[in-house]
């Protein structure tokens, strides 16, 4: 219902005007409607191109059909996998597919920010800090927007590898799901917060985030086991918070959900999540 | 009696740009009432989008207070952004989105419900001339167009309060003249306060009902256009006589003849050139040829110059803001 006020203006003239729409929310569900607003106008590319979604689907599926016979052979039955006695194809399977989904979690919501860049540079980001949306949600929705097609996609190559041997666990994997969502905001508000810092400098944006990457990937155990390696990677490792997600959702995909590990795993996405919104707002804060 | 809808005191902006610290904005004071058009008018880098962005609460003041729309900026950032609108240097529009999409969004962040958004967008596109281009992307739009849109963006809300931070700025002039058409033609009709930031010293004359002349961080007029200029610039006369007694001309151009203005003559080509410098020229010009006509002498040509809003700049700063925008 729209109401009209009376205004005179400085120049002597009265206009009837509507009334502002004030919608003044607070607490819980203006952070949830203020994210999910967010999170709608981000997944709408992607909704409407599903061709990205497709072909970034593809990678990790090449990747798990090439990589994960490599591993067989050169492992044998080596991988910590949960009844690993031998080389089969499944325990590959069991020990590979979760860290595929970490690395695909951690590739996707890093890139939060290359997508604000641009907005930054052509100047609709400033006008969506104009807006009355809380800066979490901001960083919040933007990071789920990434993370929402993995979470598709984790699905589907977990799905995918089940003829293959791979044995799901619907519930344990659905909490590792839920924990990599988390460790993903954190991630992405992180992207966020980098994008901003590297304003008018993509380079250094993409300089950083190449760099870190892939130190936290190899020192994770994502993609090869640590125990074969030198003492200090593994002491490297140790102090890598992808080491605690690795782990824990490795043992959560195999259906474990008593192992100390998978607390660890969730402090390290609680910590993660955390730490990524605190800088990501601080870092709004001081850039725009 | 107007309402008060902006009221800010001692405003300070600091910037640590390496090891050195920019003073951006010095201590700003300004009210601006219900229902103003009002515009801040200063060379790039006089600290008049610094002093938008921080009454928008973009950006927090190092020191100083301002209430926008009932609220501090800094303690209730978010009561105040529903109150207004902002359209930013930038394009607004998300480039890769449709041009309804963009405005329905902008709904969904002020939590309006559906159908409130969808009617207004309806209203906004109809209204800025946006009809046909809902369905088409932000980046295939005419820079024209996207002012547009950002103007539409910015009053999605129904904001009492519109901040418009160098709205035509990369605009041709048929462009410029298009988007102060539709932004009159939204004032007249929402009744909105209007702040804005502009360089161009046409449209800060002929748009803003007051011109706050900004420069090195600090207010250095504030006033009505007609008011500035008549304070702080003189019209030029300029009158060929064809004489060389230059005694006879300034004994003619008494006091009370030039409204107390200045007299200089100079001779060229063989005849005398008189500028007036006075408030209220064109007034003034019939009194002047008058005058020389009476005391014998021949007028051969005479012309006017109005003071402009760059000649206020020059006298306050004794800089011409028009050299330094083509600078």
């Amino acid at each position: 219902m729209t109401t009209a006020a009376s205004v005179t203006t400085a120049a002597g003239a009265d206009v009837e005007r509507e009334a502002p729409r004030i919608v003044t929310r607070s607490g819980p569900g203006k952070l949830l409607a203020d994210t999910w607003a967010v999170f709608t106008r981000e997944i709408l590319l992607t909704l409407r191109d599903p061709f990205t979604l497709i072909f970034s689907l593809l990678q990790p599926l090449i990747f798990l059909g090439l990589f994960g016979p490599l591993l067989t052979g050169a492992f044998g039955g080596g991988l910590g996998a949960p009844g690993a006695g031998g080389a089969s194809t499944g325990d590959t399977l069991q020990w590979f597919v979760p860290g595929v989904i970490v690395m695909i979690c951690l590739f996707g919501t890093s890139m939060t920010g290359s997508n604000l860049l641009y907005e930054v540079m052509t100047g609709s980001y400033e006008r969506v800090l104009a807006t009355p949306l809380g800066r979490s949600s901001i960083l919040v929705g933007r990071a789920l927007k990434e993370f929402a097609p993995l979470l598709v996609q984790g699905v589907i190559i977990a799905l995918v590898c089940v003829p293959f041997g791979f044995t799901l666990y619907p519930l344990p994997a659905l909490l590792g799901l839920v924990l990599l969502g988390v460790f993903g905001v954190g991630v992405g508000a992180l992207s966020h917060a980098l994008a901003l810092a590297s304003k008018n400098r993509e380079w250094l944006f993409w300089g950083v985030q190449q760099s870190l990457l892939f130190p936290l990937l190899i020192l994770s155990g994502m993609m090869l086991p640590l125990e074969a390696g030198p003492a200090w990677m593994q002491t490297a490792s140790r102090f890598n918070p992808l080491t605690y997600m690795v782990d824990g959702e490795r043992l959560l995909f195999a259906g474990r959900l008593d192992d100390p590990k998978v607390a660890w795993c969730a402090v390290a996405a609680v910590a993660t999540c955390l730490v990524g919104i605190v800088v990501g707002i601080r870092a709004t804060k001081k850039v725009v | 009696m107007p309402t008060e809808m902006i009221r800010a005191r001692g405003l300070v902006r600091t910037f640590r740009r390496r090891k050195e610290v920019v003073e951006a904005v010095k201590g700003i004071d300004v009210d601006v009432a219900e229902g103003e058009l009002v515009a801040f008018l200063g060379p790039n880098g006089a600290g008049k989008s610094t002093t938008l962005r921080m009454l928008t609460s973009l950006l927090a003041p190092t020191a100083g207070t301002a209430e926008v729309a009932g609220y501090d900026v800094v303690t209730h950032p978010e009561q105040v952004r529903a109150r207004i609108g902002f359209i930013g240097q930038g394009n607004g529009g998300g480039f890769s989105y449709k041009v309804r999409d963009e405005l329905h969004n902008q709904g969904r962040f002020y939590g309006l419900a559906p159908d409130v958004y969808r009617s207004r967008a309806a209203t906004l596109i109809e209204a800025l001339e946006l009809g046909g281009l809902e369905k088409r992307s932000v980046q295939s739009l005419s820079g024209g167009q996207r002012r547009r849109l950002d103007v539409a963006l910015g009053l999605m809300n129904h904001p009492p309060l519109l901040f418009l931070d160098e709205p035509t700025t990369g605009l041709d002039p048929h462009s410029r003249a298009n988007l102060w058409e539709h932004i009159a033609a939204m004032r007249e009709r929402y009744g909105m306060t209007i702040v804005l930031t502009t360089h161009y010293l046409d449209e800060a004359d002929s748009m803003a009902e007051r011109v706050v002349v900004i420069d090195h961080g600090e207010i250095v007029a504030d006033a009505p256009p007609d008011l500035l200029k008549h304070e702080h610039a003189d019209d030029v006369l300029t009158v060929g006589v064809a004489s060389t007694d230059e005694d006879g001309v300034v004994a003619a151009l008494r006091p009370d003849v030039v409204g107390g203005g200045e007299v200089d003559v100079t001779r060229r080509d063989g005849e005398l050139r008189v500028v007036v410098r006075t408030a209220h020229g064109a007034e003034r010009l019939p009194g002047v040829l008058e005058a020389l006509r009476a005391a014998g002498l021949t007028v051969t040509s005479a012309s006017g110059k109005q003071a402009s809003l760059d000649d206020v700049f020059l006298n306050l700063t004794g800089r011409s803001l028009r050299e330094e925008a083509a600078a």
